[in-house]
């Protein structure tokens, strides 16, 4: 049997890739216990459950990242032990990471050859890695000069260039990890379509994803891990996003998003005039009400997060802001905060947390002047404080001296929104909100934010994930290119008028 | 009451939270201290190691200060020269006779080195933050400019401190003892302790190691960057003022070549001390533990036939290696 990666799905009996009794633990914790998996050629098979479910440990084992404590991995029926990740490429298994793992200084085409340069002699063919760049951007359905550096480049542009230098080695199986997340719905759409091209030629994808829709959009098998387990395989057409989502959180999730009263016509809390960041939003003006949820729909690059950055003091930006009917000026972050507006980043690693630092640190960090006595600060209330936001917003973590970079996606987030809530705003301001966090936390958080317009704070949410911003908001205002062209509201919320707006064009295929 | 509750966590901790990075520099001094017993039985009298520990005294208080620029992120390479300029200047003005009294001109002499250290501290931080010019290079053009304005004050030669009044009064500062103890052990204690209290116990401390740790972090949870950082190098220049106000009194004079690569041992002793160069973490017992090792490793060589003391340069810059090579491998247990 040939070892040799090819394009050809396999007709023999032996299934392209078959997994048994796979155990993987650190330490004294079993993240993996028992999985078998069979991949076949040709098909897209799922993989979903939530964060911590042993999603991504299953993943780096199988692309040769992590070695397996127990269990075996056949390829074409042949037991395989792979040495490292090079050695799973070697046998045409290609991961396409999660994290965007690009040198922002390097160009489009030095990217996708990074390590395996095409070369004359000694000297390297730019023409010829220009060339093959650009034609294998073009076959996932991309336009992109690969004589830019990255840097420039917007998320899903990069995403596209890290698909396109994965794909460049012969691959029989590619791993895509949660390649939708930061994606807005008509890049979906495009990658979507390069999986479905990808599948076409025989190729098998293991495909992860929070998003269920999307799973039941283009798999052909779904596989439901739960802490660890493999609750169960089934032909995706067999079950419903619904399904899916009891499936994999192991109870009935009726209602992903809580019941809310109208917020009605309460007065004006915050009026923004002729709002511009320059280079990324311009003229915008809006206005918020006491305890309402406001929607900030746009595609990625619309401008929302440089927008609400520009109004709370965090990059330059021109116009009028009005509180309670006041004029306000921030000029940085630190008055914005004063005056009671709270924003929580959309890049929660990079921005929102200190990764590298205990609970206890992130929580107070906003907040230090609250906790100083005596010109010190006061470490045993900063522990009362971070026992009660533990309490309040159920953070799940096994002991309170971990790192903030230990815990989940979603208690990062919790921790985050502890944070902020700590300067008491009355406005506050998510930016996407649940990025890559599982569903049963991400229901609990849209519960948070809900309980927090109740108490009569206002709330703006950024986000690119349009159910979310249908379930959540009063009002939803959708961003084109840096400007607000629409308001949707009430039966007018749905996805259709909304990816219309986004997108300025009329689509009849828009579900 | 902070410091009950203080206590009794220390108390819960077990032993395997014991954070090694942190516990590294105390434990290679302890088997220095055993390897010079060894080497000479001399090296573990009481008046060799208080000797020691005076003379450790200008690179330690400097590199408590150094402490803070590093946990920010940033790194001052200009403190030997800075050393060099404040003193001679301070020196400059004690001949002047401005003050007759030689006990106000000390007093005003040692006000003018804290303003001027303040100052050349301050010039560091507006280059750096303001002029948004990588403290590498930034520090490295101060340091070219402090060093060149010594020479030409001294044109080439030595700047010393003429009133005999003066000196008598001033030489006890690094000559006179406390209860046995040399005055200068005091000050590193002393400043140490600030450092720590600021650097721990204080809003700014916090904000220090969170502008290291991830400057937009810190800069989305509304902390004045900027400002931060900027305060980092006046608290060096600082403590450079308070180590030429040391140093004055041991040879009186000041050259061209007075702290020179000073600013090498400081930022060896602060990494070595467990102090991570990247910022985010500072340890200031360490910094002061890893000054005494820098001195305590001469002291030895000196007092040893193994190694000749022509290779201190050669140890110091293998040390600062060896350090690195083990913080790495003592990964904090999580």
């Amino acid at each position: 049997m040939s070892q040799a990666p090819s394009a050809a799905p396999a007709e023999n009996a032996a299934p392209l890739l078959k997994v048994a009794g796979l155990s993987k633990s650190f330490g004294p914790v079993q993240v993996l216990k028992g999985i078998d998996l069979t991949v076949e050629a040709g098909q897209v098979h799922a993989i979903i459950g939530e964060n911590g479910a042993g999603k991504s440990t299953l993943m780096k084992i199988l692309s040769g990242h992590l070695q397996p404590t127990d269990g075996e991995i056949r390829i074409d029926g042949q037991p395989v032990v792979f040495s490292g990740p090079v050695d799973a490429e070697h046998r045409g298994i290609v991961l396409v990471h999660q994290e965007i793992l690009l040198a922002p200084d390097l160009t489009v085409a030095q990217n996708v050859y990074l390590g395996r340069e095409i070369a004359k002699g000694l000297v390297v063919d730019d023409k010829a890695m220009n060339e093959g760049a650009r034609k294998a951007i073009r076959e996932l359905g991309g336009d992109i000069d690969p004589t830019v550096t990255v840097g420039r480049l917007s998320i899903a542009q990069r995403q596209l260039v890290q698909i396109a230098r994965s794909l460049l080695v012969p691959h029989r199986l590619v791993i895509f990890d949660e390649p939708t997340a930061s994606l807005t719905p008509v890049e979906t759409e495009a990658l979507l379509k390069v999986i479905t091209d990808i599948r076409a030629k025989g190729t098998a994808v293991l495909y992860i994803s929070h998003r269920l829709p999307e799973v039941k959009l283009i798999a052909d098998k779904v596989t439901v891990l739960r802490d660890g387990r493999l609750v169960t395989t089934r032909d995706a057409k067999d079950v419903e996003p619904v399904d899916m989502a009891r499936l994999m959180v192991g109870r009935d999730v009726a209602k992903l998003y809580p019941d809310r009263a109208a917020a009605g016509t309460r007065e004006v809390v915050l009026e923004v005039e002729d709002m511009s960041v320059p280079g990324y939003a311009e003229h915008a003006s809006f206005q918020l009400r006491k305890g309402e949820i406001l929607g900030f729909a746009g595609l990625v690059g619309a401008g929302r997060t440089e927008l609400m950055e520009g109004m709370v003091g965090l990059r330059p930006g021109r116009g009028t802001v009005r509180l309670a009917g006041k004029p306000v000026s921030f000029t940085n972050v630190h008055d914005s905060m004063k005056a009671g507006i709270a924003y929580l980043s959309e890049d929660r690693k990079g921005k929102g947390l200190l990764l590298a630092k205990d609970l206890k640190v992130n929580l107070t960090l906003a907040s230090l002047g609250r906790f100083v006595r005596w010109g010190q600060v006061d470490r045993t209330r900063e522990r009362e404080a971070l026992d009660k936001a533990i309490a309040e917003f159920d953070i799940r973590t096994g002991r309170k001296d971990l790192l903030a970079g230990q815990l989940s996606g979603g208690n990062q987030q919790k921790l985050l929104l502890a944070k902020m809530m700590m300067l008491d705003p009355s406005i506050i301001i998510i930016d996407e909100p649940t990025r890559g966090i599982d569903i049963g936390t991400k229901e609990q958080i849209y519960k948070f934010i809900a309980g927090l317009a109740a108490e009569g704070r206002s709330i703006i949410v950024v986000s690119s994930e349009m159910p979310e911003l249908i379930g959540l908001c009063d009002r939803i205002l959708v961003m084109r290119t840096g400007h607000i062209v629409g308001e949707v509201a009430g039966d007018h919320m749905n996805e259709n008028e909304i990816v219309v707006l986004a997108t300025g064009v009329q689509t009849g295929e828009a579900a | 009451m902070t410091e009950t509750a203080a206590a009794t966590a220390k108390a819960k901790r077990s032993w395997k939270d014991v954070d090694l990075r942190a516990v590294a520099p105390f434990v290679a001094l302890a088997l220095l201290l055993v390897l010079g017993a060894f080497a000479n039985p001399n090296f573990i009298s009481v008046d060799n190691l208080l000797n020691v520990l005076t003379r450790s005294a200008f690179i330690a208080i400097i590199a408590v200060g150094a402490t803070f620029v590093i946990s920010a992120g940033g790194l001052d390479l200009s403190v030997g020269s800075m050393v060099a300029f404040v003193a001679s200047l301070t020196i400059l003005f004690m001949n002047s006779g401005a003050v007759s009294d030689p006990t106000m001109t000390i007093v005003a002499a040692a006000l003018l080195a804290i303003a001027i250290g303040a100052a050349c501290g301050l010039a560091n931080g507006l280059i750096t933050t303001v002029g948004r010019i990588e403290p590498f290079i930034a520090t490295l053009g101060t340091m070219g400019i402090y060093r060149g304005l010594t020479t030409w004050l001294s044109q080439g030669g030595a700047i010393t401190l003429r009133n005999p009044d003066v000196q008598s009064l001033y030489r006890p500062v690094y000559f006179g003892e406390i209860f046995g103890v040399p005055f200068p052990i005091y000050v590193i204690v002393i400043t140490a302790a600030i450092g720590a209290f600021v650097l721990y116990r204080t809003r700014y401390g916090r904000h220090v190691v969170a502008v290291g740790s991830n400057e937009d972090v810190a800069h989305y949870s509304g902390i004045p960057v900027s400002r931060v950082r900027t305060l980092t190098y006046v608290i060096q220049g600082l403590c450079v003022a308070v180590a030429c106000l040391i140093y004055i009194p041991r040879l009186g004079s000041t050259s061209a070549t007075t702290g020179l690569m000073w600013e090498l041992q400081a930022i060896t002793a602060v990494v070595v001390g467990g102090t991570a160069l990247r910022g985010g973490v500072g340890r200031i017992w360490g910094t002061v533990c890893g000054a005494f090792i820098l001195e305590i490793v001469g002291n030895i060589m000196l007092l040893s036939n193994f190694v000749s003391e022509y290779l201190l340069g050669a140890i110091q810059g293998a040390i600062i290696i060896i350090a690195m090579l083990v913080q790495r491998s003592l990964v904090r247990k999580s």
